[in-house]
C-alpha cells in the first residue's frame, strides 16, 4: 500500500509500505477515504518532537471504511464508514472512565503524560497513521464512530481533531456570556476555537496571527476581530489597551512550539531546542489575560521545559487549563452543531491533494503558501 | 442573557453551550470514586510484543496495546535505549532522543542506498511546491547559498595559496 513515510527533518514522500495487521483482538484495519495534514504534524515534520522516527507514517485526522475487524470487535463491522478520532483510548482504565480519553494509560507504552495518537511519534505510542491507504485501529469498539448519513465527509475528517480541540479550547476557557476570548494562532485549531468561542456566549472574540491571508479567513469565518502582530510593537499591550486595560477575560493558546514573534524564544525553543519549543504564545496569553482568568492551551509543545512566566501565573492566580481533546465525548454535541449547521468544518478546506504529492503538500501548509488553511489527502485507493 | 443574546442573534448557535454547570477538564466530573483503585482496574488483553518495545521507567511494563511502526535499530536504536534509563522529567531522556532522531537520519539515508534507493532530497523537501508557488523566493535562496558557498571557496582558496607562499 503507498503511504506518507517521514526521512527526517522537512523531508516527507510516499513510498509502499506492509498493508497493516490485526495484532490485537480489539483492532480494526480501515481504508482511508481522506486524512489530514494537520498542525500538530508540522511539529514533527520540523523534528521538534522527540522519538520521531525515520520510516514512521504520520497522521491522526482521518476518516475510512471498516475493512477487517478483531475478533473481539463488536461494534464495528466490514463496510462501515467510520470516523475516527485522534486519541487511541482503551475505554476502561481509570483515566478514559473520567471522560479522558487523550490521558488513556494502555495506549502508550513510551510515556505516561499523553495517550496514544496515530502516528506522532514514538512519544505518543509508535503507531503508524492515517495518511496512508490502510490503517490499523486499535480498540476499535472504543474510539470510531460511523459516520451519519447527514455529515458530509470531509466534514467527517474535520471532527477526528480540528474541530474538537477547537471546541475544547473554547470549552476550557470556561466563557461566560460576555467574555472578552483572545484567540493566539490562526491556523485551523484557532479559526474553529474563535469559532466556537460564540457558542460558548462569548461578547468578543479577538484572534492574533501574523499571516494576512489567515486573519483575512478568521474574521469571516468566524466573524471576529483580527489583528497582525507584526504590526504592533507589543501585542500584550495592545491587548491591555483594546480591553481598557484590564486584561482578556479568557486567553487561547492555539499556537504551540512552533510560536514566530520573539526572537530569544526561537533561537532557544525553535533553532537550538534548548525548551519544548518557543514559547511566545504562552507568554502572550498568561501575560494579556486580566488577574483571575483562565489560559486554556491547546498548542502542543515538546515534553521538556519551558521558559514559562511561572511566578505570573502565581502572582495573578490565573487558572491554566490544558489537555489534548477527548474528541470522543464530544463528537455527539459537536455533529449536533454541524448537523444544525453551527459550524461548518469543511468550510476551513483549502487543499484537496493525492496522498502521492504528500512531499508538496507538507512544504505548502509548512511554508504558508498558496493561502494555505487546511488540506485534505486523498489516498488512490479512495478514489477507485 | 437575554439582552445580550439580541446583540448576536447573527451568529448561528451563539450562547447555546454557555452552560454554567460546564466543568470539560476536571476529571473529578466523572470520578467514579474508584479512582484508589488506580491501576488495578481490568486490563484490556495483552498485544504480543513481537518487536523491541521501549517503555518508560514511570510504569510498570508495557501498555495493553502499542505501534509497530518503526522499532529501534542501529545506532539510534541503541542511543534511544540509553534515553529510556531516565524517567519523562529529566533531559537524560530527552536530549538524547532527539539526538538519536538526527542519528536515524542519516541512518535513513544510508538505508536508502543500500537498496539502491538514491533518495531525491529536493523532491522530499517539497521543493517542486515551492518552484510553483514562490519561484522569486526560492531563486532568492538559491543565489544567497550559491554567493555564501563561492565565497567561503574563495576565501579557503586565498588562504591555501597563502600558506603555500610560506
Amino acid at each position: 500500500m503507498l503511504a506518507m513515510n517521514y526521512r527526517g527533518p522537512f523531508r516527507v514522500r510516499v513510498d509502499h509500505k506492509p498493508y497493516p495487521e490485526i495484532q490485537h483482538p480489539q483492532d480494526a484495519i480501515v481504508r482511508v477515504t481522506r486524512s489530514c495534514i494537520c498542525g500538530s504534524d508540522l511539529h514533527l515534520y520540523h523534528g521538534l518532537v522527540p522519538d520521531t522516527r525515520v520510516g514512521m507514517t504520520f497522521g491522526h485526522e482521518f476518516i475510512g471504511v471498516v475493512e477487517e475487524i478483531g475478533s473481539s470487535v463488536q461494534n464495528l463491522k466490514v463496510g462501515d464508514h467510520v470516523l475516527v478520532p485522534f486519541n487511541i483510548a482503551c475505554g476502561t482504565c481509570s483515566f478514559c472512565k473520567q471522560g479522558l480519553y487523550g490521558n488513556c494509560h494502555e495506549s502508550n507504552p513510551e510515556a505516561t503524560a499523553v495517550g496514544g495518537i496515530y502516528g506522532y511519534s514514538h512519544t505518543a505510542g509508535g503507531y503508524d497513521g492515517g495518511q496512508a491507504e490502510y490503517v490499523r485501529v486499535p480498540f476499535a469498539d472504543v474510539g470510531p464512530m460511523v459516520i451519519p448519513a447527514d455529515i458530509h465527509p470531509d466534514d467527517a475528517v474535520l471532527l477526528t481533531d480540528v474541530v474538537p480541540t477547537g471546541y475544547q479550547a473554547a470549552e476550557m476557557g470556561g466563557i461566560k456570556p460576555g467574555d472578552t476570548v483572545v484567540v493566539f494562532g490562526a491556523g485551523p485549531v484557532g479559526i474553529m476555537a474563535a469559532k466556537c468561542a460564540w457558542l460558548f456566549g462569548a461578547g468578543r472574540v479577538i484572534v492574533i496571527d501574523h499571516l494576512e491571508y489567515r486573519l483575512d479567513f478568521v474574521r469571516t469565518y468566524a466573524q471576529c476581530e483580527a489583528y497582525n502582530f507584526r504590526s504592533m510593537q507589543d501585542p500584550v499591550l495592545f491587548l491591555k489597551k483594546a480591553t481598557d486595560f484590564y486584561g482578556a477575560d479568557v486567553c487561547i493558546d492555539a499556537v504551540g512550539g512552533d510560536a514566530a514573534g520573539s526572537a530569544l524564544q526561537t533561537i532557544t525553543g525553535r533553532k537550538l531546542m534548548l525548551q519544548a519549543g518557543s514559547a511566545t504564545a504562552l507568554h502572550w496569553a498568561i501575560n494579556s489575560v486580566k488577574k483571575g482568568g483562565i489560559v486554556s492551551v491547546v498548542g502542543v509543545y515538546g515534553p521538556t521545559d519551558n521558559l514559562i512566566p511561572i511566578g505570573n501565573v502565581v502572582n495573578k492566580g490565573i487558572t491554566i487549563r490544558a489537555n489534548q481533546a477527548s474528541v470522543k465525548r464530544l463528537l455527539p454535541r459537536l455533529i449536533e452543531h454541524v448537523q444544525a449547521g453551527r459550524i461548518d468544518p469543511k468550510g476551513i478546506v483549502t487543499h484537496r491533494v493525492p496522498l502521492e504529492e504528500v512531499s508538496d503538500a507538507y512544504h505548502i501548509f509548512s511554508a504558508k503558501l498558496d493561502n494555505c488553511i487546511k488540506t485534505i489527502l486523498i489516498p488512490p485507493s479512495a478514489r477507485v | 442573557m437575554e439582552d445580550l443574546a439580541s446583540n448576536y442573534a447573527h451568529i448561528k448557535g451563539w450562547g447555546i453551550d454557555a452552560d454554567p454547570k460546564n466543568e470539560p477538564t476536571y476529571p473529578m466530573k466523572n470520578y467514579t470514586g474508584d479512582d484508589h483503585r488506580r491501576l488495578n482496574y481490568e486490563k484490556p488483553p495483552q498485544q504480543p510484543v513481537n518487536v523491541e518495545v521501549l517503555h518508560s521507567n514511570e510504569r510498570p511494563g508495557i501498555t495493553a496495546v502499542f505501534g509497530t511502526s518503526s522499532p529501534p535499530s542501529g545506532m539510534s536504536g541503541a542511543i534511544r535505549r540509553y534515553a529510556f534509563k531516565f524517567s519523562e522529567s529529566e533531559y537524560g531522556h530527552w536530549l538524547p532522543l532527539l539526538f538519536a532522531d538526527r542519528v536515524n537520519v542519516v541512518e535513513g539515508i544510508i538505508d536508502d542506498l543500500k537498496r539502491g534507493y538514491v533518495p531525491n532530497i529536493l523532491a522530499e523537501k517539497g521543493w517542486n511546491a515551492e518552484w510553483k508557488y514562490n519561484r522569486k523566493g526560492l531563486i532568492t535562496k538559491l543565489a544567497v547559498g550559491a554567493l555564501v558557498t563561492a565565497t567561503a571557496v574563495a576565501l579557503l582558496c586565498r588562504s591555501n595559496s597563502n600558506e603555500d607562499e610560506d
